[in-house]
């Protein structure tokens, strides 16, 4: 059965061949409806569906800067209030404009407790300047900024907690989602929407280029992410974990090979020591959320 | 005073842009095969699989890229990806 919800994202945007970014974006449009304003910081997304004169979104959509897309948004949803109309804010930026150089605005419009929803989709790297690490970037992940090579395994922090630094801004609904699991991710944008004050939403959004797989296997990579233990699916009302994606969780190994980002920790032979490092983080992941399907006896 | 703000488009009107020149591999589906389960519609990142009249999948190749991802998908093995001929 086709999913009956009119479509307010176009063909003929110019992402690469299976680009997870574009199909989140195609998916949160679907779920948000007709009476959005979106607000895209600088990126893929932006970039892809906006070539002037042509625009993907079939809503209002506007271009902010780079770094506040949040301050944007609270001046939009201020200004929609004033005039009793009732339009829904959504912010749909990257993870490099929401972890690294957004952070001071989305900080003060949380603060400030503006009814927006801010979507960060998540392609674990700065994409459209030619994949630069961000502060979403995966322990070990080769960048450009991180290039794996004799004197490094690549990307040296582990990836930031940013469902808690919003959590922490005292916000009623934090989520995160994959673009591999559509049914979940529309009704985390849903409730997010309705839900009054700022939310924030992650969705993971596996990038073919960047990352160095097949664009047939976003789907696939986006589910062994959280097969893995390494991206987690979870919802947090009023800062407590309310619900968590279960999983028979299955060694890292296997996500990392699939993608060129995490090669260089199998060649020329397995790096195990790091490997040992990235599945400690999944494990720990799995035991803060309690992922873990345990089987009964 | 009047406040212009940046450049503005048509709603929608990036379908000026005819993406399925960029297709190498075109998916042929097999509605034998088909169950109608949806799926192939609801993840194509170029929104271009609809429902024909009788719930089968129907594909716009004007904007196909030919990424294959429905055909990875597809619970029904359904879908072919074949290389396109000039
Ligand atoms: C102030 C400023 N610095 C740098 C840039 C250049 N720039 C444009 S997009 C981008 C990276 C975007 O990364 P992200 O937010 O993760 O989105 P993605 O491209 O990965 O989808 C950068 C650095 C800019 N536009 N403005
Ligand atoms: S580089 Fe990645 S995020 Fe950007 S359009 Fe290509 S697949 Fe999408
Ligand atoms: S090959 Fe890709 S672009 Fe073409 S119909 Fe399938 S999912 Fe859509
Ligand atoms: S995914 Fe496969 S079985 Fe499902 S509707 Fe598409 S072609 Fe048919
Ligand atoms: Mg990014």
């Amino acid at each position: 059965m086709a999913d009956e919800r009119p479509e307010f994202f176009e063909s003929g945007h110019r992402a690469c061949g299976g680009c997870g970014p574009a199909l989140a974006g195609r998916l949160i449009m679907k779920a948000a409806g007709e009476n959005t304003i979106v607000v895209a910081s600088t990126g893929c997304m932006e970039v892809f569906s906006t070539p002037y004169p042509e625009t993907a979104w079939k809503t209002p959509w506007i271009h902010s800067l780079f770094q506040n897309a949040a301050a944007v948004a609270s001046g939009i949803e201020s200004s929609i209030k004033m005039q009793g109309r009732d339009e829904k804010v959504v912010v749909i930026a990257g993870d490099g404009a929401t972890f690294d150089i957004g952070v001071l605005c989305i900080s003060g419009a949380f603060e400030r407790g503006h009814d927006i929803t801010y979507i960060c989709y998540d392609n674990e790297a700065y994409m459209n300047t030619g994949i630069q690490r961000s502060g979403a970037t995966p322990y070990d992940a080769s960048t450009t900024t991180s290039p794996a090579g004799k004197n490094s395994t690549g990307n040296s922090r582990p990836k930031k907690d940013m469902p808690a630094i919003l959590a922490a801004h005292g916000a009623p609904y934090v989520a995160t989602a994959s673009i591999a699991y559509p049914t979940d991710m529309m009704k985390k944008v849903e409730k997010a929407i309705n839900t009054k004050g700022p939310c924030y939403l992650q969705v993971h959004a596996p990038c073919c280029t960047g990352w160095g797989f097949d664009g047939a296997k976003t789907m696939e990579i986006g589910k062994a992410a959280i097969n893995s233990g390494l991206w987690v699916n979870f919802e947090m009302e009023e800062g407590t974990v309310t619900k968590v994606k279960k999983v028979k969780r299955v060694p890292v190994d296997d996500y990392l090979k699939s993608q060129k980002r995490f090669r260089h920790l199998f060649k020329p032979e397995p790096k195990t020591e790091e490997i040992a490092k990235i599945q400690a983080i999944a494990d720990k992941n799995a035991e803060k959320y309690g992922t873990d399907i345990v089987p009964k006896n | 005073m009047a406040l212009n703000v940046g450049c503005s488009a048509r709603p929608g009107n990036a379908r000026d842009n005819k993406t399925g020149s960029w297709r190498t591999f075109r998916p042929v589906f097999d509605n034998e095969k088909c169950n109608k389960c949806g799926t192939c519609m609801m993840i194509c990142p170029e929104v271009c699989i609809s429902e024909d009249e009788e719930g089968y999948p129907q594909v716009d190749y004007e904007f196909c890229k030919g990424c294959g991802l429905c055909t990875e998908e597809c619970p029904k093995d359904a879908i072919e990806m074949k290389k396109e001929e000039k």
